[in-house]
């Protein structure tokens, strides 16, 4: 009845195990038990579970990465704690816990934090950069949504309900097959990262027509603010990438639950094929994540320098060859799996390529600071950290793709410190400094600057802490993911690479003082123009929050930096004689009761409930088609109620004449 | 933080000896010097992003920086040829240096056609290596000695799941895979001891999957050849099938003689519709 579901599963094994299980569950029921409290769940579901407005959704994404970068990062901390002590000594986690503790911390950092921290910022800007009123689907917005959150949702109860995956993020098999990894493990990761996929590949062809389909009249595409540019570049990369992933992952499934043997040591089976297949996603997703960074840093660098970035069409061209290159380098995942001279040199040379655009972007970046006025507002800060911190990924990066010395430092922590190099200012900094510029867009009031400059400060320096002894520790012949080790001259390295994580728990704590304190002091921080930081793209066009429909009057295009050129000329703001209703896709239901069912689909596929499984997945049939027969899906605001909208806006407006 | 600066000065020492920047054999040395010496290229481009990224927001600061304001000023057809050619120049001579490199540093690449290297057969198991020697016909478990200044032939396998055979102060790595063979060509140029071990994740026992490497002399070779050989223990089938079963941290173990053809059998047993390790059973 209940599969391999029995009272087992629970994480009796060890205190830490329960620590985080009852963190978990209680975490859960503070949120049921506040929602109760303030009697919010009607407000809640309407208004955000089953909305179908970009903005909202965006903002669900970001909240549901915050809370899983949270999650990540304690295993973050306490794979730092246990390396700093665990010197001919088993610390204070057994490996079969500390392997759940690495693996979970890359899995949620890639699947659950890094990517809807960037769907959720493409989400709430991009229609509002390219005059749109919504995305060109916005139910299946919704659905990307709950999906990705019933993945995460999934690994979340597996600090619960059994254990996690040891295999690492990457899920490498012979070892993540049933016979070295017989547990749920391997399918929570599965089945988290199948369904979750699902979700991106969706958002990928989602925003491919949208900004293909839905852009302002003039709005050609080399006239597209940048972060669009990089958004385009990434739907792309999504919908053309992650079905790999899901291939991938759903034949070491097939392995797992049929003996189909793809990726099996016997009968046939090769882990090669597992390794190409999984890079053949992965390196794409590298860019998936990086490139809508370098968006926000160009749209952040080009406002706080207050002048037009410079060399755009550079900028455009070389998101582009990185986006196609980024196709082309996967193999140099693994140059030691014995493949001949001639293939590695060849990937090799196609992986230093790509550092050609990307090094054009940092200094189109530092001459759109020449000749500006730079103010060193918090996002600003993040970019000029990005661009110092980057670069020394990046050199990291050249090295690792010359075969020779990869074959050096492969597998050691000089790796782990190069890709933490490239991700964390590469794209993690860039959403920060997304959410501090377009954080008043959202909510109508400014994040406090003092918090933030603080928060940076603690994370850049937090980070330099935590990696460069990685660098070191990887010359010292260090390999990832051990917990423990026998080499006294490596401690030194890995308590300060330990107080490196406390620093960046610092600054997470000043970032939550950040959102805490502008709360607090919201109305004094309000932003009534829409515009609070001089903006040159059309998102700060809107009224902040912006009405449901964004632009009552969709705009005409006809430059780069659509809106400081109508700023210039003074038409900004110009109000039409009268308004025209809008037609607005409707709330569905839908989107939350498919995550709901996928969520218990995965479960049961994980446990072998299969009757279950049967069960949700012909609920979801049934609502898929229910949902196509529906004709009803849109609604209509009266002319009479856009213009009281707009009234009520301008009249709030200070210092712009209507 | 002030903790961190003596705790630092007292690892220096440490790293002055880390495998990689003081390596004892040609292959590890040549990736070292292409590491840094690439890095040293790599300055043409990191230098002058740290000083422009320095400078500028210095010069060009709202609060009272003296560089000139001009707004429009958004392209320059010169700056932009000089950003994507000299990186693109760098990357040329780099791609020289990875064609030319990847070859002569190829791990399956013999070091020295003209001299008869010391074949020895590296198995991966959970969670130890075994070594046989086929000329000497003795086996040992984790430990790998080989005499200093002959270039040593390693033919890899893995009766498990994926490893990777990794002696950083010799340089080279490379996966050892079940049902597959793969090579490492490595040369130790003078006496001494190191550490070898598992750099790929592979379950419980991989944090102590090391082994120890002795680079000898010729005479201390022979000599310990024979100690393998007064061992008493022959590495039959019987007990074969005992090692493989996982162990972790294992000891060193001396075997005089093993099962001839023992390697490719162990390579076999993947390969055959018969294959040892059915692995995947449905619940």
């Amino acid at each position: 009845m209940l599969g391999r579901l029995t009272i087992d599963a629970l994480p009796l094994y060890s205190w830490v195990a329960m620590g985080g299980a009852g963190v978990t569950v209680l975490g859960g029921l503070a949120v049921v038990a506040l929602l109760t409290w303030f009697r919010a769940w009607g407000y809640f579901w309407n208004e955000w579970f089953t909305s179908v407005d970009h903005k909202r959704i965006g903002i669900m994404y970001i909240v549901l990465a915050m809370i899983m970068l949270v999650r990540g990062f304690v295993d973050a901390l306490m794979m730092r704690a246990q390396q700093a002590i665990a010197l001919n000594d088993g610390g204070y986690l057994p490996p079969g816990h500390f392997d759940q503790v690495f693996s979970s911390h890359g899995t949620i950092m890639i699947f659950f934090m890094a990517m809807p921290f960037l769907t959720g910022l493409i989400n709430i800007v991009v229609p509002q950069q390219i005059g749109a009123r919504d995305v060109a689907f916005p139910f299946l917005n919704s659905l990307s949504f709950w999906l990705t959150a019933a993945g995460a949702g999934l690994i979340l109860i597996s600090l619960v309900i059994g254990k996690f995956s040891t295999a690492g993020w990457t899920g490498y098999p012979p070892y993540s097959g049933i016979s070295s990894s017989p547990g749920v493990g391997v399918d929570y990761w599965l089945w988290s990262v199948l369904i979750s996929g699902v979700g991106s590949t969706l958002t990928g062809i989602n925003f491919m027509v949208t900004i293909i389909k839905r852009r302002a009249p003039g709005l050609i595409l080399m006239r597209m603010p940048l972060f669009t540019w990089t958004a385009l570049c990434v739907s792309i990369l999504m919908a053309f990438a992650f079905p790999a992933l899901t291939v991938v992952a759903a034949l070491l499934g097939l392995d797992r639950i049929f003996a189909m043997h793809f990726f099996t040591n016997a009968d046939g089976g090769n882990m090669m094929n597992y390794a190409n297949l999984l890079w053949i996603w992965g390196h794409p997703e590298v860019y998936i994540l990086i490139l809508p960074a370098f968006g926000i840093y160009s749209e952040v660098v080009a406002t706080f320098s207050r002048k037009r970035v410079f060399g755009y069409h550079s900028l455009v061209y070389a998101t582009a060859v990185i986006a196609i290159l980024s196709f082309t380098v996967w193999l140099h995942h693994f140059f030691t799996m014995g493949a001949s001279a001639n293939v590695n040199a060849v990937f090799g040379i196609a992986t230093m390529i790509i550092a050609v655009p990307t090094g054009v972007k940092v200094f189109d970046w530092l001459f759109t600071m020449y000749r500006g006025r730079i103010t060193f507002h918090p996002a600003m800060l993040w970019t000029l950290g990005f661009i110092v911190t980057f670069v020394i990924g990046g050199v990291t990066g050249v090295l690792l793709a010359i075969p020779p010395v990869d074959y050096l430092m492969h597998n050691t922590t000089f790796l782990v410190a190069h890709f933490h190099n490239m991700l964390i200012p590469g794209a993690l900094f860039g959403f920060f400094a997304g959410v501090q510029y377009w954080f008043p867009k959202a909510f109508g009031f400014r994040l406090d600057e003092k918090w933030g400059v603080r928060a940076f400060w603690c994370w850049i320096s937090g980070f330099y802490l935590a990696f460069m002894p990685l660098y070191l520790l990887g010359m010292m012949g260090m390999p990832r993911r051990m917990e423990r080790y026998d080499i006294a001259e490596w401690q030194p390295y890995l308590i300060v690479a330990a107080l490196g994580a406390l620093m960046v728990l610092l600054g997470i704590a000043c970032m939550a003082i950040q959102f805490y304190v502008s709360v607090q002091r919201r109305e004094s921080l309000r932003d009534g123009t829409g515009d609070p930081w001089d903006g040159r793209t059309l998102e700060w066009m809107t009224a902040s929050p912006p009405a449901p429909y964004n632009f009552a009057v969709v705009p005409t295009v006809d430059d780069i930096d659509a809106f400081q050129v109508m700023k210039e000329r003074g038409t900004a703001y110009r109000r039409p004689d009268h308004y025209l209703p809008i037609t607005m896709p409707k709330n569905s239901m839908i989107g939350i009761m498919m995550g709901a069912f996928s969520f218990v689909f995965g479960f049961a596929m994980i446990w072998h409930i299969w009757w279950l499984a049967v069960v949700c997945g012909l609920i979801m049939m049934g609502a898929v088609i229910a949902r196509c027969c529906n004709d009803d899906a849109e609604y209509t605001i009266s002319a009479e109620e856009v213009a009281a909208i707009e009234n009520r806006r301008y009249a709030a407006m200070p210092g712009v004449a209507s | 933080m002030a903790l961190c600066v003596p705790v630092l000065l007292l690892a220096a020492c440490g790293l002055a000896e880390a495998p990689v920047l003081d390596p004892k054999g040609p292959v590890a040395m040549a990736e070292r010097d292409l590491l840094f010496e690439t890095l040293a290229i790599m300055m043409i481009v990191a230098v002058p992003v740290f000083i422009m990224a320095f400078v500028f927001a210095w010069r060009f600061r709202a609060n009272g920086g003296k560089g000139r304001y001009d707004p429009s000023w958004s392209s320059s057809l010169g700056i932009e040829v000089v950003i994507w050619a000299v990186p693109a120049a760098i990357i040329v001579v780099l791609g020289g240096y990875v064609w030319v490199n990847a070859h002569k540093l190829d791990p399956f690449k013999q070091i020295d056609p003209d001299v008869e290297p010391l074949v020895v057969e590296v198995v991966a198991q959970d969670w130890k290596w075994l070594f046989l020697y086929p000329d000497h016909d003795i086996a040992t478990v984790n430990e790998l000695v080989f005499p200093a200044g002959m270039p040593l032939t390693l033919n890899i396998t893995s009766d498990t799941v994926m490893n990777a055979f990794f002696v950083p102060a010799l340089g080279s790595q490379i996966y050892a895979m079940a049902g597959m063979e793969t090579h490492l060509n490595l040369l130790a140029d003078e006496a001494g001891q190191f550490v070898g071990r598992n750099s790929q994740y592979s379950g419980d026992g991989f944090s102590q999957q090391s082994f120890v490497v002795r680079a000898v002399s010729q005479a201390d070779f022979d000599a310990w050849v024979e100690t393998v050989r007064g061992a008493g223990e022959t590495l039959d089938e019987a007990t074969y099938e005992t090692l493989r079963a996982p162990s972790i941290a294992h000891p060193v173990v001396h075997y005089d003689g093993f099962e001839d053809g023992l390697f490719d059998r162990i390579i076999m047993r993947y390969m055959s519709p018969e294959g040892h390790d059915h692995s995947a059973t449905t619940n």
